[in-house]
């Protein structure tokens, strides 16, 4: 059993739902990413999702784009992410591990050579936004053979007969796209949220976990009761940049930590 | 092999050969599921065409001229050369045959607003135009170093109703301004048409764009066999995204005899490494929803591009492009800014015609190539702009402000 199935197993039969921080490996300094991934997981992490720095990202709002950016000063490649991984497994084997980017990084490496390494290293799903299953059939399959899971993305505009497909093809867990627009966007609503993941249950068994617009604990105790997980991703980075501590580059600011930690409480009441 | 055949391109997912596709994220999909059906369902369609064509006609001034540029092939003592005048087309550029198209789609599609991104700002303005025209509301991206050097442009626009909304993200030229472009429209994707500049970028775009830009090879071709009784030797167009030179491209890819130059901006020259030239010196991946070729690091991260002249100035090209490259149907050269330059004074002395910087390009590879030809044999180079946008940049380069 895959990491990630193992995780969600155990979720549910405590009847908790998975709590996803996102960052960008690198952000804002390469010493903090990894003590950010433990703390985090500390902090009552089940998986965590890391960003993969690329100079065109088109699905992210202002706070994700500056987050790259930032890690490209830094000039942190997929072989950096993949290190950064490598290190983290040497004291976390349980927690799963996704990358979260776009196509190119992992087609300049090359995707035969990037499952190999990404197995190797202990990756457990890759999230590749701008490749849709259309043109990810075949990187899908080699992930498949390295035991990778292509996280596949849902989105409002996803029509039934597409989330039939979709669904089919979807390893691990589905990502829900909860609004029209780019990463960190503030018009979450909570009822067409609702209404599609009903959708989407009738086509799939595996969990769904909600992204995009969760950025605290009311937002979050708001979706946690319809998915099985949600993802944080530019409130963290956020957090993380505007308490980060350059004299203490690898020191993980508490306020990250505390917003986890909040919402792990949150999504645990509900 | 079998000879590929070039009228069916793309398949039904986009590709041309390995290039091309469908590369955005989930919520764009639907989108482009959309824009492509009613493209479809409207191309055929006769109260389309008739719209499209009367608005070539009598908005844009079609058909543009083709003129035999005759001191200047006397003087280059080779090919005879005729240019195939864009530039005279309303806004100044070819920009406006796809506005024009695309804007009737917006309205066809019943969308009230477009957004467009621009990097010389000539695809600003001629989406501006077209919105002035249908009564749209109009928000045009544009990098903020493009918004500095194009300040002319982004007057137009506000001119003609436009806002335009600058970025500062990334490189702060067109790539960005793309991705800013695909952020707004992922977000107002129900009332917004997003109306792409050029042949990249995901399906249906690269074939919906090449196929309004078509007209200019179609006229081409037509007024080559009227003037000269054949068709020509060598077709010359600069190529950014591409869209001219597809248009001029197109109609003659089944005609074997007609050799395909197409010119991209080798900056201070491709060895440098300072240029915008993805398809002399690129590699393929996979950048704003399309696989082609690109400007990129070791690691896939898209690398900053140089040129002179700013519609040019991007890191990819054509998907289609990059599929004629490679099976070898057109040939894809570079010349430097210096040499641009040297065009773009050479015909504006020699014809009376200012060229845009980016046709320069054209013209300086035309330049060379109708030397090696002889006097029975013809090019055709498309003029795809005229050259009024660029005094300030070229004063500039002479140390004259005004």
């Amino acid at each position: 059993m895959s990491r990630i199935a193992k995780r969600f197993a155990q979720l549910q039969r405590q009847q908790r739902k998975a709590l996803v921080p996102y960052l960008v490996a690198g952000d804002p300094d390469p010493a903090l990413t990894v003590p950010a991934m433990h703390a985090l997981v500390a902090a009552g992490a089940d998986i965590i999702e890391l960003g993969v720095p690329f100079s065109d990202p088109m699905a992210e709002g202002p706070v994700i784009q500056l987050a790259h950016e930032r890690a490209l000063l830094h000039a942190i490649s997929l072989r950096d992410v993949l290190s950064m991984v490598e290190r983290f497994r040497q004291e976390d084997s349980d927690t799963p591990v996704v990358l979260m980017g776009y196509a190119n990084p992992v087609e300049a490496l090359g995707y035969e050579r990037f499952a190999e390494h990404a197995s190797r290293v202990g990756v457990d799903g890759l999230l590749t936004v701008d490749l849709p299953p259309e043109e990810g059939v075949e990187t899908s399959a080699m992930m498949a053979s390295h035991g990778i899971d292509s996280i596949l993305l849902l989105a409002p505009t996803t029509t039934e007969e597409r989330i039939r497909t979709i669904c089919e093809q979807a390893r691990g867990y589905l990502y829900y796209v909860s609004l029209k627009g780019v990463t960190g966007a503030g018009h979450l609503d909570v009822q067409s949220v609702s209404d599609k993941m009903s959708l989407i249950r009738r086509y799939s068994t595996l969990p769904v976990a909600v992204g995009f617009g969760i950025k605290d604990a009311t937002t979050a105790r708001a979706i946690a009761p319809l998915c099985d997980g949600v993802v944080v991703g530019s409130a963290l980075v956020d957090c993380l940049v505007a308490n980060f501590d350059d004299k203490h580059p690898a020191k993980v600011p508490e306020p990250a930590t505390e917003l986890v930690a909040a919402i792990r409480s949150a999504i645990d009441t509900v | 092999m079998t000879q590929p055949s070039f009228n069916n391109q793309p398949d039904s997912r986009g590709h041309f050969g390995p290039y091309g596709g469908r590369f955005v994220s989930e919520t764009l999909i639907y989108a482009l599921d959309e824009l492509e059906r009613s493209y479809k369902a409207l191309k055929d369609e006769p109260h389309f065409i008739e719209e499209l064509d009367r608005d070539l006609a009598h908005y844009v001034g079609r058909p543009s001229p083709l003129y035999l540029a005759e001191r200047w092939s006397q003087r280059l003592g080779g090919a005879q050369i005729y240019l195939k005048r864009e530039d005279l087309n309303h806004t100044g550029a070819h920009k406006v045959n796809n506005t024009v198209g695309q804007g009737l789609l917006a309205k066809y599609s019943g969308k009230s607003r477009v957004i467009a991104e621009t990097g010389a700002g000539q695809h600003g303005v001629a989406t501006a135009t077209i919105a002035a025209r249908l009564g749209m509301t109009c928000q045009v991206f544009m990098g903020e170093e493009d918004v500095r050097r194009q300040s002319l442009n982004v007057y137009r626009m506000k001119l003609l109703g436009a806002e335009v909304i600058p970025v500062s993200s990334g490189s702060r030229t067109l790539k960005d301004a793309m991705n800013e472009a695909l952020r707004d429209w992922v977000t107002n994707v129900d009332d917004t048409f997003y109306i792409i500049g050029t042949v990249a970028g995901p399906h249906p775009y690269p074939m919906l764009v090449r196929d309004f830009q078509a007209v200019i090879g179609r006229e081409a071709k037509q007024q080559c066999l009227q003037q000269t009784g054949r068709l020509p030797d060598a077709l010359v167009a600069c190529v950014g995204g591409g869209s001219n030179a597809i248009g001029l491209f197109h109609p003659f890819l089944e005609d074997a005899d007609v050799a395909l130059y197409g010119v991209e901006a080798g900056g201070d020259g491709v060895s440098t490494g300072r240029h915008a030239a993805p398809l002399s010196a690129g590699r393929p991946g996979i950048l704003h929803g399309n696989r082609t070729y690109l400007m990129e690091d070791e690691n896939g991260q898209i690398i900053h591009t140089h040129s002179v002249s700013a519609g040019l100035d991007y890191p990819g090209v054509g998907p289609e492009h990059a599929w004629l490259k490679d099976i070898g149907r057109a040939n894809y050269v570079s010349v430097t800014d210096e040499e641009a330059l040297a065009a773009f004074r050479e015909l504006t002395l020699i014809e009376g015609i200012m060229p845009a910087l980016e046709s320069s390009h054209a013209l300086a590879y035309t330049a060379k190539l109708a030397r090696q030809m002889s006097p029975e044999q013809t090019i055709i180079v498309n003029l795809s702009g005229r050259g009024d946008k660029d005094i300030l940049t070229v004063a500039e380069l002479d140390g004259i402000s005004f």
